[in-house]
């Protein structure tokens, strides 16, 4: 999809913010992929918006997910995919929201968002008003917390093991053999500011970005 | 009759149904043999990659990519290499597109071949799985020949491949596309013209092209409901544009269709796979099969012992890994059963801040509900099969 399209990424968003109020809607185009944000109590209109109007016709859902970042104040990201098949062209749409604020569910619009969103509430404890059966999807029956987010650690708090006694399988606090070794190699002189080294004040700063 | 007599059925089809594909529980509501509504439970399966992934560099990450979908792993690792090449803007040197494109297609193959012959088991056909798993087999033997291994690969790293093909494995595959279309009219023969494997599969779990969009289908969902869809085609990725192969497109929205285009899919996998052999054995087909930056891709094992730079980079790239500029992509990769996309987003260090798989089976699985209602109970097992579920990318 690198080759140019009539109307560019940035026109096409232009063009879609237009058709709501001054600021409603922010674009921002990266990576050749066009990205539309918007109020968390928008998204349904929003994405009414790109499923009907012809210059857009995302009919196709794609892709809803959860994204984490504890130290904002919405420490969540709603992130939804969405393609045109029609003109050939992705969108991504990205509302904020925090744990107690609950984002307009978009089943009504896409009967796909069903699962997707489930998937979001139940790895993230994202809600979501207006959907039909907003259970837990991927994670055991009875499991508590939601495992997605920064704070619950990648070896979880239990485990389950059979109870012989019981002829059950119950669940127990996670006991490790070994301790969890969570190896640091970042280096730590590249994250290092130069000219903060003592008696380096005069040192430039190595340009950003070409260490990859 | 009084009302206990009428009431609705419900019932588990699996977690150990052989038909359920994997470990798939379904809730079945049932009015006599008339399924009223379908609750599919998953999770089953959940391991927590996306979680898993976040504590791990790039590189250690492609191997969780086999054991999504694993009958056909090298396609969704080949998604996730897309996502990290596009955020770090490597280009693939041409030798690498041509391995990635043909082992891409073996995977297309394996993938058909598994789903099309279980389900002809599925509606009460035995054979077909033993003919076409010896097929399966072969290309597996390829699969180790190249990687090490008959199906977690861990092949395709960014910005190129592991390992060079050698020439005789090259030649060898193919040697074994001809008679592999041979096999693929012996398939069709022995169950896709079969009288009963049509009464199970015509008319049954049909969608419309409208329904299919709305429910997030791809791959070959949309094509067996009339849309010349794909992703090789519309959004051409490594070096699908200079191939010449057709997409098949079905009319009737129904298992039918769905197979019959899986078939055919196979032959044109094939003769994609033909041109890369002519293409790899070519002398414009040689030369690197990885990137030469040296922040990304290891340096040969030979370079390593005499130079001091190279040296360096193979230790910081198997400790702490190469970093991946901030920012998020999203890229698609049409895998054999449908739309497999990552959506990646980076904070700049050498480990995904967040990686989320879109995996095609989860969103046709959705659809079981809505696409099973007002059918017999038999018919449940026919329409899981045509959907191509693996439980490996749906629960992840």
């Amino acid at each position: 999809m690198t080759e140019a399209r009539t109307p560019s990424d940035a026109e096409l968003g232009e063009a879609i913010a237009s058709s709501f109020p001054d600021g409603a809607v922010r674009v921002q185009v990266a990576h050749d992929e066009l990205t539309l944000m918007a109020e968390a109590s928008a998204i349904v209109e929003v994405a009414t918006f790109l499923r009907d109007d012809p210059r857009c016709r995302f009919v196709c859902f794609i892709d809803l997910c959860g994204v984490d970042y504890p130290q904002r104040d919405k420490r969540f990201d709603v992130v939804l995919h969405l393609l045109s098949p029609q003109h050939n062209r992705r969108i991504r749409l990205k509302v904020m929201t925090d744990e107690a604020t609950a984002v307009p569910s978009l089943t009504a619009v896409f009967p796909s968002a069903n699962w997707y969103e489930r998937e979001a509430y139940d790895l993230f404890g994202i809600l979501f008003t207006g959907h039909p059966d907003l259970r837990r999807i991927l994670t055991d029956y009875g499991f508590e917390g939601h495992p997605l987010r920064k704070d619950f650690p990648m070896t979880g708090f239990v485990e389950v093991w059979w109870n012989d006694a019981e002829k059950r399988v119950v669940n127990q606090p996670v006991r490790l053999t070994q301790d969890f070794r969570d190896w640091d190699f970042l280096s730590p002189w590249e994250a290092m500011d130069v000219a903060s080294l003592p008696g380096d004040e005069k040192a430039t700063r190595a340009p950003v970005g070409d260490k990859a | 009759m009084n009302d206990q007599s009428i009431r609705n059925f419900s019932i588990n089809f699996g977690p150990q149904h052989p038909a359920a594909h994997g470990v798939l529980r379904l809730v079945l509501e049932l009015d006599g043999e008339i399924v009223e509504r379908v609750d599919p439970h998953i999770g089953l399966l959940h391991r927590g990659t996306e979680k898993l992934m976040e504590a791990r560099t790039y590189v250690q990450n492609i191997p969780y990519f086999d054991r999504l979908d694993y009958v056909s792993p090298m396609n969704q690792e080949h998604g996730f290499c897309l996502a990290i090449e596009k955020l770090l803007g490597l280009e693939v040197p041409r030798r690498a597109q041509l391995i990635r494109v043909l082992y891409l297609e073996i995977g297309r193959i394996l993938s058909h071949l598994l789903n099309v012959t279980t389900q002809a088991l599925d509606v009460g056909a035995l054979t077909p799985p033993l003919w076409g798993f010896e097929e399966r087999e072969k290309l597996m033997g390829f699969y180790e020949r190249a990687s090490g291994a008959r199906l977690h690969a861990n092949y395709i790293r960014p910005g190129g491949v592991h390992e060079d093909l050698p020439t005789q494995l090259v030649e060898d595959i193919g040697a074994w596309c001809e008679p592999f279309l041979k096999v693929v009219d012996d398939l069709e023969a022995l169950f896709i013209d079969n009288r009963i494997f049509k009464q199970r599969n015509v008319d049954i779990g049909v969608v419309t092209l409208d329904e299919c969009w709305a429910w997030g289908f791809s791959g070959v969902m949309v094509r067996g409901s009339g849309a010349a869809w794909d992703l090789r085609k519309s959004q051409p990725y490594e070096c699908y544009e200079e191939m010449d192969f057709d997409i098949p497109v079905g009319r009737n929205c129904d298992n039918y269709d769905r197979q019959v285009i899986r078939m055919e899919e196979m032959r044109q996998s094939t003769h994609i796979m033909q041109q890369c052999v002519t293409k790899l054995l070519a002398p414009e087909g040689q030369g690197p099969i990885t990137t030469r930056q040296g922040k990304v891709a290891p340096p040969p094992r030979a370079e390593m012992k005499r130079s001091m730079e190279a040296l360096i980079h193979h230790f910081k790239l198997y400790t702490e890994g190469f970093h991946v500029p901030a920012g998020e992509v999203y890229t698609a990769v049409e895998a054999p059963k449908g739309e497999f996309g990552v959506y990646l987003v980076s904070d700049g260090s050498d480990k995904p801040y967040r990686c989320k798989i879109r995996a095609p089976g989860y969103a046709h699985l959705q659809a079981m509900d809505f696409m099973c209602r007002e059918h017999m109970l038999a018919d449940v097992s026919a329409i899981l099969g045509s959907l191509d579920i693996v439980f490996g990318e749906v629960d992840r």
